[in-house]
């Protein structure tokens, strides 16, 4: 006998004959609630992302980066960079290049006002999941019509079979007497930039 | 009489559900310890703060716990079938699924799985199942390093101690602890480092970064695996968890068979609970999400371990099975008055607190945690915290049925019973109970092996005059 057909018979054994199935009270918010930009700019702040509102996502690029030399996806639109600063996009580069960033520029795919969530599905316009974690500074440009109000809503959006990564914040670790202390193995500088265009 | 089929519980002589004294026993030796009572009272204070704050937020946050509730009673219902479901997207996506009946079988499997790739140091994500079924120490003993990438699993290994808490297993130690484990352990620390948290943790990201680079395998555990889709999801805040899922070639998850979660949507009600629950945050910093391997992004070899270890026994109690709801949170630690005096240590399970004291005795065998379902007040404020609603109350009751009772309780309890039904005995016993003040305060003078039961119970004072006497003189 295998371990599953061992594992499945003590299952069926253990349920015997209580196979009454629960039904599920989805009683809970679901539907698409109205988004408040406000809010989503506080609750990103609230877990020390520094958000930028903007009509203009080069100008506020060049101003975050400075002299430092980016990396960026293959599919990020090349208008969104400021054309004088130093740009390597990802065509299957090692840990080591992308490591050497200063920091990464990607897209995104859903971000949740309630809980100041972006969320990453490794579109061309956002890459390999290890291009937006090596660099210690990441610049996140979102658009309006990116953003719903809920986690439900967000679930719905998504498709389950792409890598995803939901970033909250930048790296941070409850582990030192439970409180939020921001800055261990991601990037340590979480940019958004809300790109609200005139 | 078993036969192959039957539940069986969690092996003995492998993993970390036993203690090596009783839960009494353990707990004396930590209320001595007034540091280690600092610094729980100061952890578990903060973090019920923060979660209740954040709860208070949701104004559908018990809509959602009766949802929690109800998905995990379901997908119990439907075990077998969902985890072959699970099995079936895992494999399509390019996965590979192992069952594991016990701790043995998978602790060999994920070593023959490391020893195939030829690598002999793996980095591990904090992970229970692995905790549970004494991974660590197979790894060693077949020659291959585990480096724990956890902040807190980290302190733990450093410091040669032992998790006490399912979330933050370093809870025990204070900012000033963890800084002399790290000055004292750590390769190449800076020995000007100071007890400052973030400083911490920069300590932390320097001393790992090079070992994440350039380590070809991870080991897992997971929040979920959903069976419609075949999507395994890991839930943490530090970015070793991204590190581990991402940079490998080869990613082994080890999952308890009780982690399926019935379909993609279901994560709406989970993501919610989970992150509120545990570390009282809107959302944790970095939650991943994969679907077996994705050509060009992340390990290209993927395997899933599904682990049984007892959970197969638990399942066949059908008042004691809420238990396997658990998502792990840690909630119902942070609120026990008992766990928050005692510490995790004295609980003897990777599994502590009151989720512990149903959980670890249901995986062994009551025999081998026959103490654990007495670690509790009944006072319920675990039942009230738990974002899945498992009655931990009403089970650890359940238990303490089970549980082996001493004879001399059987005798007393036998002989109340009969005084009680005879009413002529009963109004003498009353009567004799006033000479009880020979026992001395409280029961405290009572002969052994009655002064026993008496450690932790105080003999209520018989009054001056019984109900009946009261009756006749009136």
């Amino acid at each position: 006998m295998s371990s599953k057909e061992l594992i499945l018979g003590r299952i069926r054994q253990a349920l015997g004959s209580s196979t009454a199935s629960p039904g599920v009270p989805r009683d809970y918010r679901r539907g698409a609630a109205p988004v408040d930009l406000d809010l989503l700019v506080e609750r990103l702040a609230d877990y020390k992302a520094v958000v930028h509102r903007v009509p203009d996502v080069p100008d506020t690029i060049r101003t975050i980066i400075g002299a430092g030399r980016l990396v960026v996806p293959p599919g990020l639109p090349a208008d969104w960079l400021p054309p004088e600063v130093p740009v390597t996009r990802d065509d299957q580069l090692s840990a080591a290049e992308i490591s050497a960033a200063d920091g990464v520029v990607t897209a995104a795919a859903v971000a949740v006002v309630e809980t100041g969530t972006i969320v990453l599905d490794a579109s061309p316009d956002q890459g390999r999941r290890i291009l937006s974690l090596l660099p210690d500074l990441h610049i996140c440009v979102l658009r309006p019509e990116q953003v719903v109000a809920s986690v439900p809503e967000a679930v719905a959006r998504l498709t389950p079979g792409r890598p995803l990564t939901w970033i909250s914040g930048p790296s941070a670790t409850s582990d030192i007497e439970l409180n939020r202390v921001e800055g261990v193995h991601g990037p340590r500088n979480l940019h958004i930039v809300l790109w609200e265009s005139a | 009489m078993t036969f192959l089929g039957m539940p069986a519980h969690a092996p003995r002589g492998v993993g970390h559900l036993r203690g090596d004294e009783s839960f009494p026993a353990a707990a004396r030796t930590a209320l001595a310890n007034p540091q280690l009572r600092r610094n729980l009272q100061h952890a578990t204070t903060t973090i019920r703060g923060k979660s209740g704050r954040v709860i208070a937020e949701l104004p559908d946050w018990e809509e959602l716990r009766s949802a929690g509730s109800a998905l995990k009673a379901y997908t119990m219902a439907n075990l077998p079938r969902l985890l072959e479901q699970l099995e079936e997207k895992v494999t399509a996506a390019g996965g590979v699924v192992h069952w594991a009946a016990d701790a043995n079988e998978a602790n060999r499997i994920v070593t023959d799985l490391i020893k195939e790739t030829g690598e002999q140091r793996v980095i591990k994500i904090k992970s229970m199942a692995t905790q549970e079924i004494a991974l660590n120490e197979a790894l060693e003993a077949a020659g291959i390093t585990p480096v724990e990438t956890d902040l807190a699993e980290l302190i733990v290994q450093l410091g040669h101690d032992k998790p006490s808490h399912i979330l933050v297993p370093a809870i025990h130690r204070n900012r000033s602890e963890i800084r002399e484990i790290f000055l004292r352990e750590m390769p190449g620390v800076d020995p000007a480092l100071t007890d400052d948290p973030p400083e911490l943790a920069g300590a932390a990201r320097r001393y790992l970064r090079e070992t994440f680079l350039s380590t070809r395998v991870a080991v897992s555990g997971a929040n979920f695996g959903i069976a419609d889709t075949g999507t395994l999801a890991v839930v943490e805040s530090e970015g070793n968890g991204r590190m581990c899922l991402t940079l490998p070639d080869t990613l082994i998850t080890v999952m308890g068979i009780e982690k399926v979660v019935p379909s993609w949507q279901d994560l709406e009600v989970f993501l919610q609970l989970l992150p509120r629950a545990s570390t009282g945050e809107r959302m944790n910093p970095y939650t991943s999400m994969w679907t077996g391997v994705t050509p060009g992004d992340g390990p290209q070899n993927f395997h899933l371990v599904l682990l049984d270890n007892g959970r197969t026994a638990v399942l066949a109690d059908e008042v004691g099975r809420q238990a396997l709801h658990c998502i792990r949170c840690s909630a119902c630690l942070n609120v026990c008055p008992v766990y928050e005096r005692t510490g995790g240590h004295a609980y003897g399970s990777v599994y502590p607190g009151p989720i512990g004291a149903i959980l670890s005795p249901q995986l062994t065998g009551i025999e081998d945690n026959a103490s654990l379902p007495y670690a509790s007040s009944l006072c319920g404020a675990c039942f009230d915290a738990c974002p899945v609603k498992i009655d931990i109350p009403s089970i650890l009751v359940h238990l303490r049925n089970q549980a082996p009772h001493p004879r001399t309780e059987k005798a007393a309890m036998a002989a109340a019973a009969y005084t009680m039904d005879r009413p002529k005995l009963y109004e003498r016993a009353q009567r004799a109970a006033k000479l009880s003040k020979l026992l001395g305060k409280r029961g405290r003078g009572l002969p052994p092996p009655l002064n026993g039961w008496a450690a932790s119970r105080d003999l209520p004072a018989p009054p001056p005059e019984s109900f009946r006497d009261w009756w006749r003189g009136r």
